[in-house]
């Protein structure tokens, strides 16, 4: 399936809320090749994306996360520093009321440390040669459930 | 046909042409597999490769080996009279951590050493700043100080063994501190041999680790190549490196020609600040990818010694032929590297150290097959090593130089990929030249559209990985065992810096301070500067601290 065939097409579609993406890299690491290949294939698939750039602290991507008001925030880490930085993202995210965004990420993070961060909020996290065609529907399916709860409560 | 009439056939030109229209139909009538038939690279590539593909002069093209153009490998006997240098990439936790493996690969019959630093250290920031938090001694060894360093190299006879360290926006610091560390242990700066990558151009478009905006990184790289052709004149002071580029995305070409432009650009500076060509040339070596396509990465390191002999020689005015030269050190490509399957990683680095090997490298590290899921092991760096141990001495491939020459494909590749380097340096110049390029993003633009390029092909299944998208096993999740970095690391950093800055001589460390901030002010040279910082025990992240003050920081265009 090509990139572009999920994206919104139907007239139906076209009034559906679209889901705002913010993909962040917190810490030091220079690594950004997938940082930027995921943001702009989630872009390709409808999603309107904010990529914070590179070397930004846990404080400066919440603030990012406030102000562009995004229902999905994804970390990219290749240092090795994510048991540190994910939890850390978190509680910022969680004490500026964003406790509702859907947290993901990836990067190079080993099976073990991906179910501690499982438990700690990070619903799914991708690893090497995952295809931005299953993290885009992923997203899309975890928000639609999301949106669709949020409308039975209302 | 030539039996029915012999001795009538008017020239052997005839057979060709016949032979030639019977393969043509015969491929035409043919089927064929369903694959796209390109480069990694995405290049288009014929069935068949001939004389018309590759129509060479021998003499201005190829040479021999050792002389202009050097196409053909930069010395005389290449790997007869000296294989190329081991140099496995090694660094993680602490100083004294890193010492132990050093030690370890010498034992194993590594002939060089080549230093990896943590994100702190890369960034110039010591173990105990707030960004290091989490970040110490992960990637690579956490070196703050001359005290470690000393611990780093400790036991290690520095005026033997050549020592390569990556690292890039701090390096004259890092530099300065292994040459104090040197002076410690009563080693002559004369006799130290090592490099620096000290490429910061590379940084800004694909690395990302720098420490301040480009004009005055330029000038810090001037004073490191000045000060050095004085007093480390065995230092190779700049590595400059395509290897980044590559694994941030790019394709061969751009590799090539993003790195060559890097380096035509620091010879520019150096000529510009008032060095003579041929005193810094020379010093400068080079660090390529060595990716998946066997042919075309054999054909980008020929080209590479072609264009930059030329360049070097027809437009820089070097008269000093080891200014023309291409040495370099090569990595097997980390991007090639899966997390599916790792033991199958161990296959592709062999063949990207054969295509090194067979491209005239002078040195090579074969990356371990559990990179992508962490550090790797002392096993899985050992079988890395082995790897070159059995190229070397099993293949017999290092008895010939440069057994390709001559190879139709091979030589028509390595034509194609010196033409796209020379479009790019073109458009590079009509674009203002490398600094504008990098402050506008677009050589950073131009990687990230071949990285995009790449993923949509894998996706598509245009381009194969095995235990990817072909070949997949269940979920099952590698077993092999992973490399971790006790948090103990960053407690003891803190503690040692902690009591380096109570015990040092405060007032000396901060007179030391002054003079570089008032060297940053002036045209006195950094790198001496910082070799008497080192020796005051001033911090990386002290005197980068400076730097950051007076020189601003740098900040990354937008280009998403």
């Amino acid at each position: 399936m090509s990139a572009t065939s999920t994206t919104t097409g139907s007239s139906a579609d076209a009034t559906r809320r679209r889901i705002r993406v913010l993909i962040g890299k917190p810490g030091l690491d220079g690594h950004d090749r997938g940082a930027k290949t995921v943001a702009t294939a989630l872009r390709d698939f409808g999603m309107e994306v904010v990529y914070t750039g590179l070397h930004q602290t846990p404080e400066m991507i919440a603030e990012v996360a406030v102000q562009e008001d995004v229902d999905v925030v994804g970390l990219s880490i290749l240092s090795g520093a994510h048991m540190s930085l994910f939890p850390r993202v978190r509680k910022e995210l969680l004490s500026r009321n964003m406790g509702h965004v859907l947290l993901t990420g990836g990067g190079i993070i080993p099976a073990e440390d991906i179910e501690t961060l499982q438990q700690d909020g990070f619903t799914r996290l991708f690893g090497p040669g995952t295809r931005t065609e299953d993290i885009a529907k992923w997203i899309e399916e975890q928000m639609q459930r999301r949106w669709a709860s949020e409308g039975d409560q209302a | 046909m030539s039996e029915k009439r012999p001795g009538v056939l008017p020239t052997g030109t005839v057979v060709r042409v016949d032979a030639q229209a019977q393969w043509d139909a015969a491929v035409r009538s043919s089927k064929s597999r369903e694959a796209s038939f390109t480069s990694v690279s995405g290049s288009p590539l014929k069935p068949l490769y001939g004389p018309e593909d590759a129509q060479l002069d021998v003499e201005r093209d190829l040479g021999l080996p050792g002389s202009f153009p050097f196409t053909r490998g930069v010395h005389p006997t290449m790997y007869r009279g000296r294989l190329w240098t081991m140099r496995q990439f090694a660094g993680f936790g602490s100083a004294q951590q890193t010492n132990q493996r050093f030690k370890f690969l010498l034992e194993h019959g590594q002939t060089g050493l080549s230093t990896a630093f943590d994100f702190p250290t890369l960034m110039g920031y010591d173990s105990d700043h707030p960004y290091s938090e989490g970040e110490v001694g992960q990637v690579g060894v956490a070196i703050s100080s001359l005290e470690d360093m000393q611990t780093l190299m400790a036991g290690i006879p520095m005026q033997e063994v050549s020592t390569s360290m990556t690292i890039n926006g701090p390096a004259p610091i890092l530099l300065a501190f292994y040459i104090a560390c040197g002076e410690r242990a009563g080693v002559d700066p004369k006799l130290l041999r090592g490099t620096v990558q000290n490429d910061i151009l590379k940084e800004y478009q694909a690395q990302h680790a720098w420490l301040v905006p480009p004009e005055p990184a330029l000038r810090m790289i001037c004073d490191v190549m000045g000060y050095c052709a004085q007093r480390v004149p065995q230092w190779n002071t700049i590595s400059i490196s395509g290897y980044h580029i590559r694994e941030a995305g790019s394709t061969a070409a751009q590799e090539l020609a993003f790195t060559l432009a890097n380096g035509m650009e620091y010879v520019r500076r150096g000529v510009a600040a008032g060095l003579a060509v041929d005193d810094f040339a020379p010093r400068l070596s080079f660090f390529f990818d060595s990716h998946i396509d066997f042919f075309e990465e054999i054909a980008k390191f020929r080209a590479a010694r072609r264009i930059w002999a030329r360049k070097l020689r027809d437009e820089f005015g070097a008269k000093d032929p080891r200014s023309w030269m291409v040495r370099f050190h090569t990595q097997t490509a980390g991007v090639t590297l899966t997390a599916q399957q790792p033991e199958n990683n161990i296959v592709r680095t062999a063949f990207e150290a054969l295509a090194a090997v067979l491209g005239g490298t002078q040195s090579l590290h074969t990356n371990s097959m559990d990179e992508t899921l962490s550090l790797p092991t002392e096993k899985a760096v050992k079988i890395a090593l082995r790897t070159q141990q059995i190229i070397a001495e099993e293949t017999e491939v290092a008895h010939v130089i440069d057994p390709l020459a001559g190879s139709y494909f091979v030589e028509a590749s390595t034509q194609r990929l010196e033409d796209e380097a020379q479009a790019y340096f073109d458009e590079i110049e009509r674009r203002g030249g490398i600094v504008p390029c990098i402050e506008a993003g677009w050589i950073q633009k131009e990687i990230h559209r071949s990285a995009v390029a790449y993923q949509r092909a894998v996706e598509h299944d245009e381009k194969k990985i095995v235990g990817v998208n072909c070949y997949q096993e269940s979920d099952a999740g590698p077993t092999i065992e992973l490399h971790r970095i006790d948090k103990s690391v960053e407690q003891d950093q803190r503690a040692r810096l902690a009591a380096l800055r109570a015990r040092r001589d405060a007032r000396r460390a901060q007179r030391e301070l002054d003079l570089i901030r008032a060297a940053c002010r002036s045209r006195e040279n950094l790198l001496e500067r910082f070799v008497a910082a080192a020796h005051a025990d001033c911090t990386l992240g002290e005197i980068a601290q400076v730097l950051r003050e007076e020189f601003g920081k740098y900040k990354e265009p937008k280009i998403l």
